[in-house]
């Protein structure tokens, strides 16, 4: 891993965030990275049990998950695995920068793209549910590169 | 929840006339009409009667300022300052001084009369020629007193129909999403206001996120999508009645619903396992039926007003494009060609055009296409916008537009605004809360 190269990009990306935001202050330098326009920062991350994060992120207009989102994903299916009473929901979402009935299927097609990778790692479909929340639930109200990389996600979230 | 359509419209003196006064409503409001719209009177006897039943002071009045918003709104007229009008209320009504009316530059004069007949309220009205010193129509309605506010909106209809020889659209309604509360938990509930603003009524109580209401052609219905019970499905629900269903029995979620041109079936988009295609059921058989068949994101369906095209978005092409094809789902054609990404096509009532949300560059542009995807017209820029709904004129656009956060994510708000076609008189749309997904109804009177 080049880490300059991704502090390069990160600060390149927050660097254009700032000149599109005019009135954004220096504090969005400590407050997360991005690669790539995908978010890598821990900022709204919670934690489904000790070192098994529950959301995965993903570029614009993208549903592909990055090797960041599959390492997270191996661990959520690891941990399926071990609570094998546990159901969950994945909340696919998008950010503030698309048409309201496309975000729906974005957020839906997300959320797909990382259940399909946890049944690939033997959990089985019926303890999976899908809903999409499109541009609906943002967790950064920002308008800020960001914060929509922060709010474009795929959320696993117990369900029982 | 219960709303009146209890209207009793009784056309009395139909007068042929000629169009002495015309308006190009092709040029927008570069030169609007000097329109003199006069209180209309009202005896005595009248005025106490409504002001105990509507608690309004001058019923007469009041009307007139209905016509007189509505139609300052439209941009195609000037209504003038009532303080400079000469002649009384009553007087001109039976015989206008068209001298008096020339002097303050009136081109237009609007008279007419309100009484209290049997419980009912009746309107008689009179629009002038004042440069050819007549008369070119004259009207009247009976019906109940709460109606008050939609007789001026038929006014207008009246006196826009006669002036610029297309439909009106005053006669309507919009239902919208409400919105409040902070960004990332916002409230939204269905709502339902008069064209003008007045008459808010909210729909449901905010228990459950809704959005994309559109209104039935036939009025009495309204399509949308709820999160009841978390699950993101099509409803129907009768806004007389309050009575509402689930469409169709669909494994997963469904959304982006409209109403086909006779209210007959109901378009949207079924999601399931990352894919969104496109259907319709029908709401008598309930049969449902498969229209698009593609592994990308197809949505927000909106039909031809002739029933036989359907327009709808895609990504297809790797981004957000415009498609239309046959109702049946065959010959799908890309329309969209220009920079950018493209969505929320709706074709025009009157079939010619095709409205939608263009983002290029950071920028969301409302715009129209002809329905080949030719003659491309931006008429509006801003940082967020999107979702038009045309008035059935097929002459004016409503739509949502979101405003930019500053860096502690504050100073978030979502209104209503219409433009006209032409890219002018472009305007806020009062709401008592934020508002966004409006959907224009078609006339309620005729």
């Amino acid at each position: 891993m080049n880490l300059s190269k991704i502090l390069k990009n990160a600060l390149l990306i927050i660097l254009a965030s700032l000149t599109l935001a005019a009135c954004a202050t220096k504090k969005t330098s400590t407050t997360g990275q991005i690669q790539g326009d995908v978010y890598t920062g821990t900022d709204s991350v919670e934690y489904l049990a000790s070192g098994v994060p529950d959301r995965v992120f993903f570029a614009t207009n993208e549903t592909v998950l990055t090797t960041a989102s599959r390492e997270t994903l191996r661990k959520q299916a690891g941990w399926l695995r071990k609570n094998s009473d546990i159901n969950v929901v994945l909340e696919g979402h998008a950010d503030e920068r698309g048409t309201r009935e496309y975000n729906l299927a974005l957020g839906e097609r997300r959320a797909n793209s990382a259940k399909d990778y946890l049944m690939t790692y033997g959990i089985s479909s019926d303890r999976i549910s899908v809903l999409s929340y499109g541009k609906e639930r943002p967790v950064d109200s920002g308008s800020s590169p960001l914060a929509w990389s922060k709010n474009r996600r795929s959320v696993t979230v117990k369900a029982n | 929840m219960l709303l009146r359509y209890l209207f009793i419209l009784l056309i009395i003196i139909p007068i042929k006339a000629f169009a002495l006064i015309e308006v190009d409503i092709t040029r927008g409001n570069l030169n609007p009409l000097p329109v003199a719209v006069s209180p209309l009177s009202i005896d005595n006897e009248s005025k106490e009667n409504f002001k105990k039943i509507l608690k309004q002071e001058d019923l007469g009045s009041e009307i007139s300022i209905v016509v007189e918003n509505n139609l300052r709104q439209s941009g195609l007229f000037n209504p003038l300052d009532k303080n400079a009008f000469l002649q009384e209320p009553d007087v001109a009504n039976l015989k206008p001084r068209f001298e008096d009316w020339n002097l303050i530059k009136a081109q237009a004069l609007v008279t007419g009369k309100v009484t209290f007949v049997d419980e009912k309220l009746r309107v008689e009205f009179r629009l002038w020629d004042v440069l050819a010193g007549k008369e070119m129509m004259a009207l009247a309605f009976t019906t109940v007193p709460s109606n008050w506010r939609r007789v001026g909106h038929i006014i207008t209809d009246k006196v826009y129909e006669r002036l610029t020889g297309e439909k009106g659209y005053f006669d309507t309604r919009i239902i919208y999403v409400s919105e409040e509360g902070p960004k990332t938990k916002r409230i939204k509930k269905l709502a339902i206001m008069d064209q003008d603003g007045f008459n808010n009524k909210y729909l449901t109580l905010g228990n459950e996120l809704v959005l994309t209401p559109r209104f039935s052609p036939t009025n009495q219905m309204v399509t949308y999508l709820s999160y009841f019970r978390n699950l993101p499905r099509v409803y129907l629900l009768d806004i007389e009645t309050g009575m509402q269903e689930v469409v169709g029995d669909f494994p997963g979620m469904t959304f982006a619903p409209r109403f086909s041109p006779d209210g007959k079936k109901i378009i949207m988009s079924f999601a399931k396992d990352g894919n969104s295609d496109i259907y319709t059921m029908d709401l008598e058989n309930r049969i449902v039926e498969r229209i698009t068949n593609h592994p990308s994101i197809d949505t927000s369906p909106s039909y031809s007003p002739d029933g036989k095209q359907i327009t709808f978005n895609s990504d297809r092409s790797g981004y957000q494009q415009i498609y239309v094809m046959d109702s049946n789902g065959k010959n799908v054609k890309r329309i969209s060609f220009g920079n950018g990404l493209y969505g929320t096509p709706v074709w025009s009532p009157r079939g010619d055009l095709i409205a939608f949300t263009k983002l290029h560059k950071g920028k969301f542009y409302i715009g129209v296409m002809r329905t080949d995807g030719t003659g491309e017209r931006l008429l509006t820029e801003n940082f967020y916008q999107e979702a038009p709904s045309w008035s059935p004129n097929g002459r004016v656009l409503v739509f949502y537009r979101e405003t930019k956060t500053n860096s502690k994510g504050e100073g978030f708000s979502a209104k209503l605004w219409s433009i006209d076609l032409t890219g002018y008189n472009e305007k806020m749309v009062e709401t008592e809360t934020d508002a966004s997904d409006p959907s224009w109804s078609s006339l309620l009177s005729n």
